[in-house]
């Protein structure tokens, strides 16, 4: 048993009609790599808050060290020796790595000092890093690097990680977890959050599941298979979906060589793409976040507008068409932000249903609204999705996550489309929503519609994907089959790690 | 300590209740304004909300002024307030209502002394136009440049009081009268004359067309897809790229209704109570207006109230300036100060104030 370097004890913490942590504790080793491993909601953030000095505690108490550890602020928390790293990076886009640091520090050092200490650090860690580079002009996984060695020259005894690896390839996974272990074996204890199991097996020497705000389990996630893990996780036995063999049709979507301008001033255009989906195929697209996912949702709902004959759905042109004409003729789609994007915030889920529906649901006739028919449909989305709502009236930013997320996928798979276009439909969603959402999609294409699933996970890529390409800054790969593709060569086809190869010199 | 905290859901109590007490704030701190100018509060404030209506000795000319003073403030309301649903800024309306009274009154002096059942009708239709082109401008340098339609809209208005001064002292100046600026009565031009439908109630067509509008906008927001599409680009602008709502459609639209209301309403002043084109001719009723669109909660049927309440204030106003000497702008400071306690009542509608013990950083 290692010397305990942060032990939490009956940990509590209540919000308005819900406790986000009900009496947790557990203990932290030095130099442990502790896992805390949690669906959306389970109190994980809360928890961690709670450690960094951003929320109090309503009960309960923290030891670091053996001595009593109660953090006003995160300035506190970051003086006694923790750290971290959230999952949304807070960087100006317009300043160079150094001077944001710099920004971080509360004594920051002239800046041509830093600059040696960013690169001192970031060599003796495998991360490489340019502290005169633009932030602008940085790769996600490069962000990422720039707040771990901002947090890393503040020497910390705790790091704390809040699901560090959604926006990494695989390769760019390698490097991280090659830093974390040498932290790890240089007496820096890592709490490490994360739904991915898989990572988790690999990296993490302990585990403590949260479900529901309390702690279910501390064990050692080597000792346990992925599948016993997302168990615990998750309170219920999980099933792997369906996919029925199914005959591939005809050729329902197809572009054409296709380039286009980000409306978007740190958009990502999209640069010669070319594909095409069958009737009855699911084509996964992969990439790392912000390399044109998001424009090549707008360009196939119609949001973006293209030339005509580059985008053909059932051989007719498409390109110039808006988002309602192509709904009309079988094309739908569900983009990624749900809240503001897929769904407006402030209005009821009936007319939430009504945003995208009154074309093919004919819920409008000469503009004229049918609320009636409007509610029924809502009503049918909500029973036969299972959307856990008191009814149709509720606003839908006061769903859940994965909740509105299956109202929003249940929507569109209820317009029977011909072809359906989803950007991450599972992402931020419990494992139980989740696994409804990629079986309705798979049955979705057994009956014979075209379903392109753009994802930045790979594993539900390879749980639902017939066919596999993917984006690279605006750029598609060829399209290859799914079946034998190894999660190495997918890295690859996502663009590999950035400056890989300093990377396996620095850490040599 | 008092720390705001962010309701879950904005409050609906707060939301109804917030008018009514933006009303009474205002009658309060009125009453404090008109006590340190050395009149009687409680007398001034039942002369300006209470006498124009109840009062024996006023009432028979001060109740039908009521509907004449509040017709176009609730024309002008209802279109502004489709256009602020969808987060479209007009503050020119009273630039489209001087547009539209100008187009209004040039059909009327163009016919003139021509009888004709046909030249009201066609006043009605160019002073929408009028008010409904006035608006196309900052609407279309909003969808071409990207320019901001408040300050376009508002600049305009300074452009037509320009134009509403050329046309009184040149143009539409009354040839028969040598020497006095300001066109002919249309009141005395019976074709053009926008008349009391009813005698004694103040009701004229303005009263008609401000009526419908309110029925035709509650239902086109309720109803209507193009109601629900300006909802929804007001409250979720990618939400409704998605739902195929044209941005650029949308602006063009709700600055064409609003513009063209506006222009109705300057028409039938012109042609009615106003009477001729004077250079003094505009009298503010498209900036109340904005005060009326926001205190009737930007509904139809709440602005009708907004828009009775803020008339009352403009006849109480002028009751107060004959009997009690008070200051013509005391009443611009009032309909100022009913707009500032809404706003500021409207910050509860989102936020709750918390009491909370101990110091937080």
């Amino acid at each position: 048993m290692r010397k305990s370097l942060l032990r939490l004890e009956g940990l509590t913490k209540a919000y308005p009609g819900v406790v986000a942590n009900d009496d947790v504790s557990f203990d932290i080793g030095e130099g442990q790599i502790h896992a805390l491993l949690g669906e959306n909601g389970a109190g994980k953030s809360t928890l961690v808050k709670m450690i960094y000095g951003l929320v109090k505690p309503d009960a309960g108490q923290m030891t670091l060290r053996d001595q009593p550890f109660a953090p006003a602020q995160p300035s506190d928390a970051r003086r006694k020796g923790v750290a971290m790293v959230f999952q949304h990076f807070s960087l100006f886009d317009a300043m160079d790595v150094a001077e944001n640091v710099a920004l971080g520090m509360e004594n920051p050092p002239p800046l041509r000092d830093l600059a040696r200490r960013i690169r001192d650090v970031s060599e003796a860690y495998g991360l490489p890093l340019d502290p005169t580079r633009l932030v602008g002009e940085l790769s996600a996984g490069e962000r990422q690097r720039v707040e771990i060695v901002r947090c890393l020259l503040q020497d910390p005894k705790l790091l704390i990680m809040d699901e560090p690896t959604s926006v990494l390839t695989p390769q760019e996974v390698d490097i991280l977890f090659r830093t974390l272990r040498k932290l790890s074996s240089e007496g820096t204890a890592i709490l490490y959050i994360s739904h991915k199991l898989e990572e988790i097996r690999a990296l993490c020497d302990e585990a403590t599941i949260l479900r529901g705000g309390r702690k279910i389990a501390t064990c050692d996630p080597r000792e346990k298979s992925a599948r016993e893990l997302a168990e615990l996780m998750v309170g219920q036995v999980l099933h792997p979906p369906e996919r029925p063999a199914r005959p591939m049709g005809d050729v329902v979507l197809s572009v054409d060589k296709l380039s286009l301008h980000s409306n978007n001033p740190f958009g990502t255009s999209l640069k010669d793409i070319s594909f095409s989906l069958r009737a009855g195929e699911v084509l996964g697209i992969a990439g790392v976040a912000g390399n044109g996912q998001d424009e090549l949702l707008l360009m196939l709902s119609g949001e973006l507008q293209a030339p005509s004959a580059q985008v053909r759905l059932k051989g007719q042109p498409v390109g110039h068409l808006g988002p309602n004409a192509r709904r009309k003729r079988g094309l739908v789609s569900a983009p990624e932000e749900r809240l503001g994007h897929a769904a407006a915030p402030d209005m009821s889920l009936t007319s939430n249903a009504l945003l995208s529906a009154s074309e093919r649901k004919g819920l409008a006739s000469r503009g004229f609204i049918d609320w009636p028919a409007t509610e029924v449909f809502a009503r049918d989305i909500i029973a036969r999705f299972d959307v856990r709502t008191p009814g149709p009236h509720v606003l839908a930013r006061a769903l859940s996550g994965g909740n509105l997320q299956k109202f929003v996928i249940g929507r569109e798979i209820e317009l029977d489309p011909d072809v359906i276009v989803v950007n991450q439909p599972t992402w931020g969603v419990d494992a139980a929503a989740a696994a409804t959402i990629r079986q309705a999609l798979l049955d979705l294409a057994g009956k014979g519609a075209g379903v392109l699933v753009i994802s930045q996970d790979l594993d539900e890529l390879l749980e639902i994907a017939d066919s596999f390409a993917a984006l690279n800054e605006g750029r598609l790969t060829p399209v290859r089959p799914a079946r034998g593709l190894d999660v190495e060569e997918i890295g690859l086809m996502m663009g590999g790690a950035h400056d890989m190869h300093v990377a396996q010199e620095a850490s040599a | 300590m008092i720390r705001l905290e962010k309701r879950k859901e904005p409050s609906k109590f707060w939301r109804i209740a917030n008018p009514f007490l933006a009303v009474v704030l205002t009658m309060l701190a009125g009453g404090v304004m008109f006590a340190m100018l050395g009149k009687d509060p409680i007398v001034a404030i039942r002369l300006i909300f209470f006498d124009p209506i109840f009062s024996e000795t006023f009432g028979s000319y001060s109740r039908p002024q009521l509907l004449i003073k509040s017709a176009p403030l609730i024309l002008i309301a209802v279109g502004l307030a489709i256009g602020f649903k969808a987060n479209v800024w007009n503050i020119g309306a009273e630039g489209q209502y001087i547009i539209g009274a100008l187009f209004g009154a040039g059909v009327a002096l163009a016919f003139f002394p021509a009888p004709g059942a046909h030249i009201f009708p066609l006043m009605v239709l160019a002073g929408a136009l009028g008010g409904f082109l006035w608006a196309m401008i900052p609407a279309i340098l909003k969808t071409r440049f990207n320019t901001n339609e408040i300050l376009v809209s508002l600049l305009l208005v300074y452009v037509a009081e320009r134009i509403l001064a050329a046309m009184a002292l040149g143009l539409m100046r009354n040839p028969d009268i040598a020497g006095f600026p300001g066109s002919r009565d249309l009141r005395r031009y019976e074709a053009a004359h926008n008349a009391e439908l009813f005698a004694g109630t103040g009701i004229h067509w303005g009263v008609v067309a401000a009526l419908i509008a309110v029925i035709f906008a509650y239902a086109m927001m309720t109803r209507h897809m193009l109601g629900f599409h300006i909802q929804l680009a007001g409250q979720a602008p990618r939400a409704a790229r998605f739902g195929g709502v044209a941005p650029a459609r949308l602006v063009v639209i709700c600055l064409g209704i609003a513009g063209a209301l506006a222009g109705l309403a300057g028409m039938f002043e012109v042609s009615g109570p106003g009477g001729q084109v004077r250079i003094e001719f505009a009298s503010g009723y498209g900036f109340t207006a904005i005060i009326v669109a926001f205190l009737g909660r930007l509904n139809p049927f709440g602005i009708v109230l907004a828009g009775l309440l803020l008339g009352l204030t403009y006849i109480g106003g002028e009751l107060g300036q004959m009997m009690l000497q008070l200051p013509g702008a005391a009443i611009q400071v009032f309909q100022g100060m009913l707009l500032f306690f809404l706003l500021a009542l409207d910050f509860q509608t989102n936020y709750r104030l918390r009491l909370t013990k101990g110091v937080r950083a």
